[in-house]
């Protein structure tokens, strides 16, 4: 797991039924793109978060493949349709095999 | 070392071949990452909108938006990068638009290209040429 990945997403606290909102998530991540070297010249190997899903309720919002031409810390933003009270999830996936999650929830109002 | 006017332009001619034969590799990486996501079918251009900054001071992270309306799932590519896979955005049920925003890596001065494939099955393309200052590469 990388060190010191942390995700932060921004979602309006509240919003009538039907409304489309935009959603703002970054994640702290290097995304070690594979491509570059150490001191010695040695290749350091490809390490990159490479899914990240969003989903309301259970139902997806956006799903995005990520290869490694997204940059450090990598930041997203995209609309969703908020038809009733409920909670977002967001799930990104490392190269490694961890999982980073977090959740936030949406009243109507 | 003096170099006659024939060798001269010997060494100059192979330096352009040299210099110019990546491109078509490149050219069909980006092809063949195209053909895998449309299955082949043919592409119209337009009806998709890719924002990027016409030039990038840094290629370690240039903002992209990409839209089109009533799409499924898009595809963006960096035609000169060393691989050239940026991402997939797959939109679901509950996406409010078929729009997302993110920041990408430029290797260098290159074409960004968004391939839409629309809810109705078919697919339209567009690409933007992006002049990049510092590559975000490393090395």
């Amino acid at each position: 797991m990388a060190s010191g990945v942390r995700p932060r997403v921004k979602v309006p606290k509240s919003a009538s039924a039907g409304d489309v909102i935009t959603i703002k998530c970054l994640i702290s991540h290097p995304m070690e793109s594979g491509q570059r070297k150490d001191s010695d010249g040695n290749v350091i190997p490809q390490s990159i978060i490479n899914n990240f899903t969003c989903s309301f309720n259970g139902e997806t919002v956006v799903n995005i493949e990520m290869k490694a031409a997204i940059s450090t810390n990598p930041y997203f933003e995209f609309d969703a349709m908020v038809p009733e009270a409920g909670e977002f999830e967001f799930v990104w996936d490392d190269d490694d095999g961890s999982t980073y999650t977090d959740t936030k929830a949406i009243s109507i109002g | 070392m003096e170099l006659t006017r024939r060798e001269t332009l010997a060494v100059g001619g192979a330096a352009l071949l040299v210099a110019g034969l990546p491109m078509p590799a490149m050219a069909s990486a980006v092809d063949d990452q195209i053909n895998a996501f449309t299955g082949g079918a043919d592409v119209a251009e337009g009806g998709i909108d890719l924002i990027a900054p016409e030039i990038a001071e840094n290629g370690n992270t240039v903002p992209i938006e990409v839209s089109a309306d009533g799409a499924a799932s898009i595809l963006v590519l960096a035609a000169g990068n060393p691989t050239p896979g940026v991402g997939t955005f797959n939109f679901g049920p509950m996406a409010g638009e078929s729009r997302a925003k993110t920041r990408i890596r430029l290797a260098g001065t290159q074409d960004v290209v968004a391939v839409a494939k629309m809810a109705d099955g078919s697919f339209a393309r567009t690409s933007k040429n992006v002049k990049v200052t510092i590559g975000g590469c490393g090395g």
